[in-house]
């Protein structure tokens, strides 16, 4: 007899497929988020596997600071259009021009919390009564209470003190007019989890999650790429770093490591030896413990 | 029809070798109340594993000491909500992940207190292992029988007794093997068979994942070569062929003009190519043409895959429907005894209306009688006692409107379960396991 018993990896693709095909299942019009970081790229890689020969029967939705490192979005741009599948592009900038938010100023200002009304407003216009994402339970402490299908009021509010229990592989998508719901296809994956996925697959990853050589500079312990979206003060010293991303987000609070890894074997060798977690370099969730929770609530994904 | 997709099924030799691609994944859920030690223990596991980054670490110092904690408090690192944090105490489910070299673990980490059974229920709902703490100054307690019980009625293969707090008892054997007998003695009244029983310190990490120097006397494995190494390749039935369908896939483009194929999960059986099979409810039979995959074709199917059956004959499937194999059948029936974990805010309503979500099947039942509720303490049966509020557990027996095809939990937890769901609020209000 042979021995019937799946890898982690192949137990959680088949987990984040079935979760996938009751999206489509069970919701009329639902969106993949997809920034063109490797966990949003992993998600529509499964997409692809849950309905193949038939094509991904839903559009993916970016949300656009507009403060990109510009490998991401060429990379972007072409892995849509081979795909032949919609993307909507929800635009932060737009949202600072119809003056539904105000920019932040300052050194770290940054359009991160931003995009929660933009991301908001393009659910509501796009009547979406699902937003799919690749939000891991293992990045922050408020994401390990996530539920696979998260209930968001029609606020786009989350209540983690009232969520509906999820048993077995029984997922309740049920909801009120205007309410909406977030699902997380790989909650249950690791960064580790990730990598070796996209190596297993030969899944294609923006240049930037490799080694380069990059104009940096150095704030509060964090490398930072020099982009036109971010002020430096005199004593932040531009200089050419040899960096690699571990998670890409807006440009202005998305930290670099120093990495000389530049194949996917490398990456995989330096997560496994890492002492600091993925969203380390993410200064976005250092304003103050309880970050994360509190933009989750008000419909950050 | 061909499949045009050319590639083999498996995975290209060039990476086989790799040795996370060999490894498994193991489910476990904690459960404990406040002050045994729980998220000590968890905190022990990642720290000792090394799975506990420098700035999680740096993080939780900075939040002890804000706090006047006099030690680190591993426990902060589990408890990610705020109110959790204030109160000190842990609401909700937590997963926490971690691996080693053999297996990649997923922890539900759940409340032990007794006003968050359905919490714990959760957790233990997709768990192949459960540790139970058992405080070794008090033994067997209230708390140790309902989380033990728990652990029995959702199915979860193998239970970890681990009896902590061995260094305020003097390490001492004898207090160690009284508990031990004490608990078999209880847990042969259950229905898990895989019964184990570790005496720790996870204050001081003794047998937690380092073998312990204080307890020479003890010669089994320790927690995390225990977790390390428990057989869960045989905790899914591979015997009982259910394929609960999910989507009719077609993709009526000009390379698949004529695809018909039905995607789900294997809930249960082997599916190989060829067998003949049964669709319920229609009844009609027919052949399986292919397994496809966006990988290529596969030989056979076993859950937990998910995959998408061609069939050779185009007969009437859709969504809800289950696939069979003609000589092992499920029991079809819209009359159904469970028990019941009660999890709404607000009490069960005796002959309300309820949604209701089994597999990928919806139907909507109604509540016909209440057999009796459980006294989860001391299981006894409370017969007169008709009022179901959150977290009572009771048997029930519900009437639905469309037959669902259902096994016992004890015999398949994936087609033996379903929830009820409040037509009003759209809350899930209770968990059912088919006896």
């Amino acid at each position: 007899m042979s021995n019937y018993n799946l890898s982690h990896l192949k137990e959680l693709e088949a987990e984040a497929i079935f979760i996938i095909r009751e999206v489509a299942a069970q919701f009329e019009n639902p969106v993949l988020l997809f920034s063109g970081g490797k966990d949003s790229i992993v998600c529509f890689h499964l997409a692809k596997k849950a309905f193949y020969p038939a094509k991904v029967p839903f559009p993916l939705m970016h949300v656009d600071t507009g403060h990109n490192f510009p490998e991401t979005i060429t990379f972007r741009d072409e892995a849509i259009a081979k795909s032949g599948v919609k993307l909507i592009i929800a635009s932060v900038e737009d949202s600072i021009k119809q003056g539904r938010v105000a920019e932040e100023k300052g050194f770290n200002a940054s359009r991160n919390k931003l995009q929660t009304t933009t991301l908001l407003d393009a659910i509501e216009e796009n009547k979406f009564d699902c937003a799919m994402g690749g939000a891991r339970r293992d990045e922050e402490k408020a994401r390990a209470k996530e539920r696979f299908f998260s209930h968001r009021d029609e606020f786009g509010q989350w209540d983690p003190k009232n969520q509906r229990p999820e048993l077995w592989n029984i997922f309740n998508g049920k909801k009120q007019m205007g309410e909406h719901f977030r699902v997380f296809p790989i909650s249950n994956w690791t960064e580790m989890d990730v990598w070796q996925y996209i190596l297993a697959e030969k899944i294609e990853i923006p240049s930037i999650y490799f080694s380069h050589t990059r104009k940096c500079f150095v704030r509060d312990g964090i490398i930072m790429g020099k982009t036109d979206f971010v002020e430096t003060r005199e004593s932040e010293e531009i200089k050419d770093m040899i960096v690699r991303f571990r998670t890409i987000g807006d440009a202005t609070c998305t930290g670099a490591v120093a990495s000389s890894a530049s194949t996917l074997e490398e990456i995989i060798e330096e997560v496994s030896s890492t002492r600091v977690t993925e969203r380390g370099g993410r200064s976005d969730d250092k304003r103050s413990e309880a970050a994360m929770e509190d933009r989750k609530k008000e419909g950050y994904f | 029809m061909k499949n045009e997709n050319n590639n083999i099924p498996h995975q290209p030799s060039t990476i086989e070798h790799n040795s996370y691609l060999d490894m498994d994944l193991l489910r476990f859920t904690t459960a404990g109340s406040v002050d045994d030690g729980k998220s000590t223990l968890i905190g022990r596991l990642l720290y000792d594993s090394k799975s506990i980054f420098e700035d999680q670490m740096e993080a939780i110092e900075l939040a002890s000491e804000k706090k006047g904690d006099e030690r680190v408090n591993l426990a902060l690192l589990t408890d990610g909500l705020r109110a959790e944090r204030e109160q000190g105490i842990t609401i909700d489910v937590a997963y926490r992940y971690f691996a080693t070299p053999k297996r990649k673990f997923i922890i539900a980490d759940t409340p032990g207190h007794i006003q968050y059974t359905r919490n714990m229920i959760t957790g233990a709902s997709t768990a192949n292992l459960a540790i139970i703490l058992v405080d070794a100054r008090f033994g067997i307690v209230e708390q140790t029988c309902r989380h033990s019980f728990i652990a029995s009625m959702l199915g979860i293969p193998h239970i970890v007794y681990c009896i902590n707090k061995m260094d305020l008892v003097d390490f001492s054997e004898v207090t160690y093997e009284k508990i031990k007998n004490d608990l078999e003695d209880f847990s042969s009244k259950l229905e898990t068979k895989d019964v184990r029983f570790i005496p720790i310190s996870a204050l001081l990490g003794d047998n937690v994942v380092n073998r312990s120097e204080n307890m020479i006397w003890y010669q089994g494995s320790t927690l995390l070569h225990t977790l390390e190494n428990v057989h869960i390749a045989s905790d899914h039935n591979h015997i009982d062929c259910r394929f609960p369908v999910q989507s009719v896939i077609r993709p009526q483009s000009a390379e698949f003009p004529d695809y018909r194929g039905f995607a789900g999960r294997v809930a249960g059986g082997v599916f190989k190519k060829g067998d003949e099979i049964l669709a319920l409810p229609s009844g009609f039979t027919s052949k399986i043409a292919a397994i496809d995959t966006m990988d290529g074709e596969l030989a056979e199917a076993f859950a937990p895959m998910s995959v998408t059956i061609r069939l050779e004959d185009e007969i009437d499937i859709s969504r809800g429907d289950m696939i069979v194999r003609p000589n092992n059948k499920p029991e079809s029936t819209q009359d159904i005894e469970a028990m019941m974990c009660w999890l709404g805010n607000s009490p069960m309503q005796m002959n309300g209306k309820y949604q209701l979500k089994h597999t990928s099947r919806d139907a909507k039942c109604v509540i016909k009688n209440i057999n009796y509720k459980l006294n989860i303490n001391t299981l006894h049966r409370m017969e007169d006692d008709k009022d179901i509020k959150m977290n009572d557990i009771a048997r029930i027996t519900i009437r639905t409107t469309v037959p669902l095809f259902v096994d016992k939990y004890a015999r398949n937890r994936n087609t033996g379960s379903f929830v009820l769901i409040d037509e009003a609020t759209n809350a899930t209000v209770a968990a059912c396991m088919v006896i």
